[in-house]
């Protein structure tokens, strides 16, 4: 199943703050199925991967922890206009995601 | 064992050829550090600590500043943004003491990333929060306690 993921580039200041928000229940394993009363398995990202031309600028960890469709943002300074941004996960049951935008 | 060990050893690099070959496995995934998993199992914010910089021992520091609400609406989304002023800004990681599980997420910044994370986290009940920075080698912390009405981990 396709999971949106999208990219949004923005100018903060000196720097350019990368915005990723990706549609995933990130579930933590502990909530119960209110029908069967069995446990929903814990699904959630463990890698997101921000990349500027290609080099990786940020290399974050998540968990269960964090939130239902993870807004994720970091800032980067020196991106230049037009510059290739990537954002890319990877999830606990082996899934993945990425997508691209333009600065 | 020594005859084993050099199987093994040909056998993963066999394999690993071919990956990279058929190119299943791009330098950016090879690279990028693999998911802390020690780190996120730990019950105890020190142990959490410790999984993923190697240390505890931290000194608190005004160049950062957390962004949290006072009171968080619901507790399953709670907005978290680290800012941290200093040079060299290497990880940034989120900790939430009361949680089952305290390290909530953390970052590896690099290439002209600067200190700042921002994300939205789930937290059980009333805690400290307490953002861990590694910059010039040392590790960093500011904290702020955030109320929660409706514990945001399922139960």
């Amino acid at each position: 199943m396709a999971r949106l993921t999208k990219l949004k580039t923005r100018a903060r200041g000196d720097a350019t703050e990368i915005l990723a928000l990706v549609n995933h229940p990130m579930e933590t394993g502990q909530r119960k199925n209110k029908k069967t009363k069995q446990k929903i398995p814990a699904h959630y990202i463990q890698k997101l991967t921000f990349e500027v031309d290609g080099k990786v600028v940020a290399d974050a960890n998540l968990g269960p922890a964090v939130s239902k469709n993870p807004l994720t943002a970091i800032k980067v300074k020196g991106v230049k206009k037009g510059a290739k941004v990537k954002v890319s996960w990877t999830d606990n049951k082996g899934e993945s995601g990425s997508a691209t935008t333009t600065a | 064992m020594k005859r084993r060990t050099f199987l093994k050893g040909t056998l993963a690099g066999g394999v690993l050829t071919v990956a990279a070959g058929s190119g299943l496995l791009r330098p950016t995934e090879v690279f990028a550090a693999s998911w802390p998993k020690a780190a996120f199992d730990a019950k105890t914010e020190a142990d959490a600590v410790a999984s993923l910089f190697g240390t505890s021992a931290s000194s608190a520091s005004s160049a950062i500043r957390i962004k949290a609400p006072i009171q968080a609406e619901n507790g399953a989304v709670v907005p978290i943004k680290v800012q941290a002023e200093m040079d060299g800004v290497q990880s940034i990681a989120v900790v939430v003491a009361k949680n089952p599980r305290p390290l909530a997420t953390s970052v590896d910044l690099s290439s002209g990333a600067t200190g700042y994370y921002s994300t939205r986290i789930k937290m059980g009940k009333t805690s400290k929060v307490t953002a861990y920075v590694k910059a010039g080698g040392k590790l960093h912390t500011a904290s702020k306690t955030v109320k929660v009405t409706v514990g945001g981990c399922g139960g």
